[in-house]
């Protein structure tokens, strides 16, 4: 008797000790189980492929045949010196400043507006967002026909005004131009939704304040919301900048054989790595321009955070 | 924009699916459980419903259901990236001529078609075209003999012979024929160009050299070949005078046939659809029975049966039934894709073919004609279609005004080496 008891009493010992691990195993470790699908898909889909296309770029690697032995750097040695591969960067970089600069600035302005006292406002929220809804290829077939150079719309109109051809497919800033303009048709609107539920989300006494203070709406848009947009414009900034340097859909469609014209005026750097890795099956090059194009990103991302956070915190300090 | 991300991200699927290595299971079905075969065909091929519904007839446990692509680029990336990603491909996929070369070095992912009546069905260069190491990985559909469409009022309205026989006269002879031809017709000033780009008239003298690009080891001779060169010059120097200067298949492109913006072009027969298709308000087009230079070959096709498929038996005997003369024939009778079985040649119902659109042109035996007027074979090695791109772009280049024929001429020279 005297034995079952201590028995029992060392049993219930033990069992209190397990559960008080796992209460500490709970409180320790939960939290990680908890944010864990997150990075558990990001391993998956994120880091590995980037590893993995860090791994290919090192090797000569066919599309189908696979692995073909180990190169060292000579893929990255071999993209370097390719004349199309500056090209390529010069045109992405340009595309993305002429897309990217008039979006933000147009997107603000119409965020603005519709944080006005409008009347019918979700109706004009979502014609805003209504071009995104539009597929890329129907917009890009629409715009390309647009821009043809002899039968085009733009340039039959232009005829029409007085105005000289523009050579919309053989000039590379006009092309570039064109293809941020199928850009900014998609984007400003889905930019301007975000940048509006920042302003939102901005305190309404600060502006009451302000205009008792006699300040114009000018001066309240400059001195509140721009500073205070600034955690939204970073974000939206930063993937502006992701999404513009990986620009593929418009210029692959821009033209009937989608490799960036025929003086590759806007062969962008995807197109490259596309024309590498799918019609010359060379997926080491193309794995080592899609590694550079990483580099540039995060190179001309970190640039970004820090001329906006200047910007940003230079007028809040004001 | 940010769906490159998805491009992107579909490359790395393959990427996966590559590293785990998963290989097409071959199932073997036995005769009467029902399947679904997918026919993948681009542009037109000329496989109506009517005879994908009489092979269901005649077969009633088989289903065939087509996906057509838009372009042959769109069908070509679809497929190199379907065959890294080792699953996706229809039960059967038309392949291009062109890039054909570049399926060839992976023939063990597709189906050997031969059995004992496709030894002799196609003409020799065309089984050639599609055979590995005695595999037969390609079942010919058509090929694109040329001719010259020309459009007769234009032909008139410059004080030149317009019907057919006047033209196919006035046309035989060499490429500095067809040249000074155009100069005669430039100087008569009708507002409307001799050709409509420098690029398509040179896919006419690329198709007439045995080792135009490449040497039959593989090896690219491109750069220092005097023949590619002097074409390269030879098509400018007459672009400056005679052509549209619109690229082929580019919006300005279709819209310039719409409109007639050019008098002559290089006809394979399967471009008789797409100028019927695309100027359907232009009345005065025909066929001249003459090629520059002899005779020639652009394009043409095959059907292949990848090994990833789950019914591969199934699938080469549809692609086998639809390469046989009698349903390519049909085809021809469609949209004009002039057949490449020899059994086809002699059939009332292909010789005596005759289009409407082309001033009643009788086009079976145009074609047939020009068909045995072809001579030489084109070796198109892996690199061929890159180069060719390589190429076109340094005759764009050109008419666009960009650059001079030297300059560009340099650029493709730099441009074939990076291919290396």
């Amino acid at each position: 008797m005297t034995t079952s008891t201590v028995v029992v009493r060392a049993l219930s010992r033990r069992r209190f000790a397990i559960r008080e691990n796992l209460g500490r195993w709970d409180v320790k470790y939960s939290p990680y189980a908890f944010i864990s699908p997150f990075f558990i898909v990001f391993a998956l889909v994120g880091l590995f492929p980037l590893a993995y296309t860090g791994w290919v770029s090192l090797h000569s690697w066919d599309l189908i045949g696979g692995e073909g032995g180990w190169t060292g750097f000579e893929n990255f040695a071999f993209v370097l010196q390719q004349r199309q591969f500056w090209v390529a960067l010069r045109n992405t970089m340009s595309i993305f400043l002429v897309s990217a600069v008039p979006q933000l600035i147009v997107a603000t302005a119409i965020a603005a507006a519709l944080d006005t006292n409008l009347r019918n406002r979700t109706f004009w929220r979502m014609s805003v967002l209504l071009p995104f809804v539009v597929m890329p290829v129907a917009v890009t077939l629409i715009f390309g026909s647009m821009f043809g150079e002899r039968y085009g719309l733009v340039n039959r109109t232009l005829a029409e005004v007085g105005l000289g051809p523009i050579r919309w497919h053989t000039d590379p800033l006009a092309s570039h131009i064109a293809i941020a303009t199928m850009v900014n048709f998609r984007w400003t609107g889905y930019n301007a939704l975000i940048l509006l539920a920042g302003m939102q989300a901005i305190p309404r006494d600060l502006y009451e304040a302000a205009t008792i203070d006699g300040a114009t709406w000018l001066r309240r848009f400059f001195r509140i919301t721009i500073p205070q947009l600034r955690p939204t414009v970073i974000f939206v900034i930063i993937t502006a900048t992701i999404g513009g340097l990986q620009i593929f859909d418009e210029p692959r469609l821009y033209d009937q054989n989608g490799l960036g014209g025929e003086d590759q005026q806007w062969m962008t750097m995807t197109i490259y790595l596309y024309k590498l890795g799918w019609t010359q099956l060379n997926f080491g090059r193309a794995a080592a321009v899609a590694w550079l194009l990483f580099v540039v990103i995060v190179a001309i991302g970190l640039i970004n955070l820090a001329l906006t956070r200047r910007i940003a915190s230079a007028g809040a300090g004001r | 924009m940010r769906s490159a991300g998805r491009v992107v991200g579909a490359g790395i699927a393959a990427l996966l699916v590559l590293a785990g290595c998963a290989s097409g299971s071959q199932s073997t079905t036995t005769d009467n459980t029902p399947i679904t075969l997918t026919l993948a065909t681009f542009n037109k091929f000329g496989y109506s419903d009517a005879m994908l519904a009489q092979y269901h007839t005649l077969h009633p446990n088989v289903t065939v259901v087509q996906n057509i692509a838009a372009t042959s680029q769109a069908a070509q990336d679809n497929m190199f990236t379907k065959l890294a990603a080792g699953s996706g491909l229809g039960d059967v996929e038309a392949v291009e001529v062109d890039w054909m070369p570049k399926l060839k070095q992976y023939g063990n992912l597709f189906v050997d078609l031969t059995t004992t009546d496709t030894k002799s069905r196609w003409l020799d260069w065309k089984t050639k075209a599609a055979t590995v190491n005695g595999r037969l990985i390609g079942a010919g559909t058509d090929i694109g003999p040329e001719a010259i469409c020309y459009r007769s009022d234009a032909f008139a309205k410059a004080g030149l012979p317009s019907d057919p026989a006047g033209v196919t006269q006035l046309l035989t002879g060499d490429w500095n024929n067809y040249y000074s031809v155009g100069e005669r017709f430039a100087k008569a000033n009708t507002g409307v160009a001799w050709f409509d780009s420098a690029g398509a008239t040179f896919q006419g003298l690329a198709n007439q050299y045995h080792n135009f690009f490449e040497a039959d080891d593989g090896s690219v001779v491109a750069t220092t070949n005097p023949d590619v060169k002097n074409a390269f010059v030879s098509v400018l120097t007459a672009s400056s005078k005679s052509s549209a200067h619109l690229q082929e298949w580019s919006t300005d492109w279709n819209a310039g046939l719409a409109n007639g913006a050019w008098a002559t072009m290089l006809c394979p027969s399967w471009m008789l659809g797409v100028i019927s298709g695309n100027g359907p308000k232009i009345k005065d087009w025909k066929i001249a029975n003459v090629f520059p230079n002899g005779g020639g070959n652009w394009g043409g096709s095959y059907l292949t049966v990848p090994t990833q498929g789950k019914h591969t038996k199934e699938a080469k005997e549809l692609a086998l039934w639809l390469t046989a003369p009698e349903q390519q024939i049909a085809a021809f009778v469609t949209t004009g894709n002039y057949p490449s079985q020899v059994g086809a040649y002699n059939n009332p119902a292909l010789t005596g073919a005759t289009n409407p659109y082309f001033g009643n042109a009788p086009i079976g035996q145009i074609f047939a004609d020009r068909a045995k007027a072809v001579t030489v074979t084109p070796y198109k090695g892996v690199k061929y279609a890159a180069i060719m791109q390589a190429v076109q772009d340094g005759l764009t280049r050109v008419e666009s005004r960009k650059q001079t024929i030297d300059a560009s001429w340099a650029q493709v020279v730099s441009d074939i080496k990076a291919l290396g």
